[in-house]
């Protein structure tokens, strides 16, 4: 079975240690959202736990794999990721965006053979960017952007997906139609990983949440378990009213 | 978009058409029989001279090291995600005209036909890492556009000191023929020992063009979509240096071509970088044969370089592009 672990991966930089002893694991049929404030450490475990970042001790690997000694397309096929930075260099059209998704499996551009082609078809449908499909990327909108990526993210097929703070900057319908999208990668038997900053929206759509704080994961459950008004006032500094799964913070501590 | 399959053939039978009508043009205009007839061995011995000794070398030179530049410009483009990469921009052609010009100053190119293509190469090799070195530590283009005039300037200046030392006025305007750009009097004899060169670099660059489309996700995403970032910059620097090094040994430093094909190509490829490197070889070679052309008929007393027209016609267009580009990343 797929799976992404890490096990006491620490990750130093220069003299600063930046992630320390951090334990996780992501299987398919999980949507796991991975919490913490700025500079928690949680995009660097990310990184390391792909082995696009070398870590200073412990193990990360892929379905077994130590992810450090994959080569950059067997780790694509194994798990699509999706960076925080994601500029596009040139307007190419959407489908054109998609297809780089396909990379890993000998594709580009222009040159899909027919299961790539069934891919990106199917990625654009599942992202409803189908009627977007020909436009120029530089003439979409931030929230249709965030689905071009995405569909870029599944077009890879690999069962695992990894995505830094995709609803970044989106409006609320934006936001909730991505987590759909996910929810629905998640649901037809993927597993993902998101790094997100809005607690409703993961609490709405984790089933499971890791907490991170000054570089060490601080608790890792569902949220039912996990999501408290301490924790949340531990974490981030913020007072917040926690029901259930539903959360409300009413200001700074 | 519609049109793309016939881009290719198009600009193939353009690029031919420009070679020919190059062996019609010239100081004693050809008619279109004679030349054929010469070309084909059925004419008389002066129309073969003239066509196989003189135009047809020259307008091929024009044609394979403007196709060179226009390639490295393409994938160079393509690699560091910006389209005023080139290499006369990025100092690559200047560099590899100083190394050519040393190895003529101190008289090491007449040891073997091959010092003065492969000390080119050297230089372009030397210039082109650089910028690769440079554009992994920084993400702005403009650093790398600046680190580039740096080369070229200093390279501009190694020039000139050696120009002023120059013993002999011949050793000076063999100098001045690497700092301009000219393809006068080049024989197959010349093309012959750049061929390697550019062919090698060509097929380096055709070989791992896919990589610079993932690279339009920057280089992040790139890596996580399969791409092995490391290799893809080791193979354009060396293609491109390759390319370029072999296009400076023919024809010295021509500056703008590599950036003003690839602008013109991208829009008819779907602004994909791997799809825009053969278009922009042919055209950027159609371009300089025309432009030689245009040296050859133009009445002016002394013969006028290659390189100063394409810098006549490609710097505007240069600073044009720049000025036009949104300032998405920096």
């Amino acid at each position: 079975m797929a799976d992404l672990v890490t096990q006491d991966l620490s990750i130093d930089a220069g003299s600063a240690t930046l992630v320390h002893g951090a334990t996780l694991r992501l299987v398919p049929g999980e949507l796991v959202a991975l919490l913490g404030p700025n500079g928690a450490g949680k995009t660097s475990l990310l990184r390391a736990a792909l082995g696009l970042e070398k870590r200073s001790a412990g193990l990360a690997t892929l379905d077994g794999t130590d992810s450090e000694k994959l080569s950059p397309m067997q780790r694509a096929r194994r798990v699509a990721y999706l960076p925080q930075q994601r500029p596009l260099a040139w307007p190419n059209t959407v489908r054109d965006v998609v297809a780089l998704g396909r990379f890993a499996y000998g594709a580009a551009p222009g040159r899909l053979g027919p299961s790539d082609a069934e891919a990106v078809d199917q990625a654009i449908a599942r992202c409803d960017l189908t009627g977007l499909s020909d436009r120029q990327t530089d003439t979409l909108s931030g929230g249709e952007l965030a689905r071009v990526h995405c569909a870029r993210a599944f077009a890879a097929d690999a069962p695992l997906l990894v995505a830094d703070e995709p609803v970044a900057a989106l409006d609320p319908r934006h936001q909730f139609r991505v987590m759909d999208i996910v929810r629905q990668f998640v649901d037809g038997g993927g597993g993902a990983l998101v790094v997100l900053h809005d607690i409703a929206l993961a609490a709405r759509y984790a089933t499971r949440m890791i907490w991170m704080k000054d570089g060490r994961i601080i608790a890792d459950g569902s949220p039912e378990d996990t999501l408290t008004a301490e924790r949340l006032a531990d974490i981030y500094g913020v007072r917040a009213r926690v029901a259930g799964r539903t959360v409300e913070i009413e200001g700074a501590l | 978009m519609t049109g793309n399959r016939l881009l290719i053939p198009a600009l193939a039978a353009a690029s031919l058409m420009a070679l020919f009508a190059a062996c019609l043009l010239g100081s004693t205009p050809m008619p279109a029989g004679r030349v054929l007839a010469a070309l084909f061995g059925g004419a008389d011995a002066a129309d073969q001279l003239v066509v196989w000794q003189i135009r047809l070398p020259r307008a091929l030179a024009a044609f394979v090291a403007g196709a060179a530049l226009g390639i490295s410009g393409a994938s160079l483009q393509g690699l560091l995600r910006n389209p005023l990469a080139e290499p006369g921009v990025l100092g690559v052609s200047a560099s590899a005209s100083l190394f050519a010009t040393v190895s003529l100053y101190y008289g090491v190119a007449a040891l073997s036909p091959w010092v003065l293509p492969i000390a080119a190469i050297l230089g372009a090799l030397v210039a082109t890492a650089l910028i690769a070195l440079a554009a992994i530590r920084t993400r702005s283009v403009v650093t790398l556009i600046l680190i580039g005039v740096g080369i070229s300037s200093f390279a501009g200046a190694a020039m000139s000191l050696l120009m002023n030392l120059a013993p002999t006025p011949f050793t000076l305007s063999d100098m001045i023929n690497w700092m301009l750009g000219s393809v006068a009097n080049r024989s197959f004899r010349e093309i012959g020992f750049a061929a390697p060169f550019l062919m090698a670099g060509a097929a380096i660059l055709l070989a791992s063009r896919r990589g610079l489309s993932a690279l339009t996700l920057g280089e992040e995403a790139a890596s996580g979509v399969g791409l092995n970032l490391r290799n893809q910059r080791i193979l354009t620097v060396l293609g491109a240096g390759l390319a370029t090094g072999g296009s400076v040994a023919l024809a010295g430093a021509i500056g703008f071509v590599g950036i003003v094909a690839p602008h013109i190509i991208r829009p008819f490829v779907n602004h994909d970088p791997a799809r825009s490197l053969i278009p922009s070889a042919l055209l950027a070679g159609l371009i300089l044969v025309l432009a030689d052309i245009g040296v050859r008929l133009l009445p002016t007393t002394n013969e006028l370089k290659l390189g100063v027209v394409a810098a006549l016609i490609g710097a505007p267009a240069f600073v044009w592009i720049a000025m036009r580009r949104r300032a998405l990343n920096g």
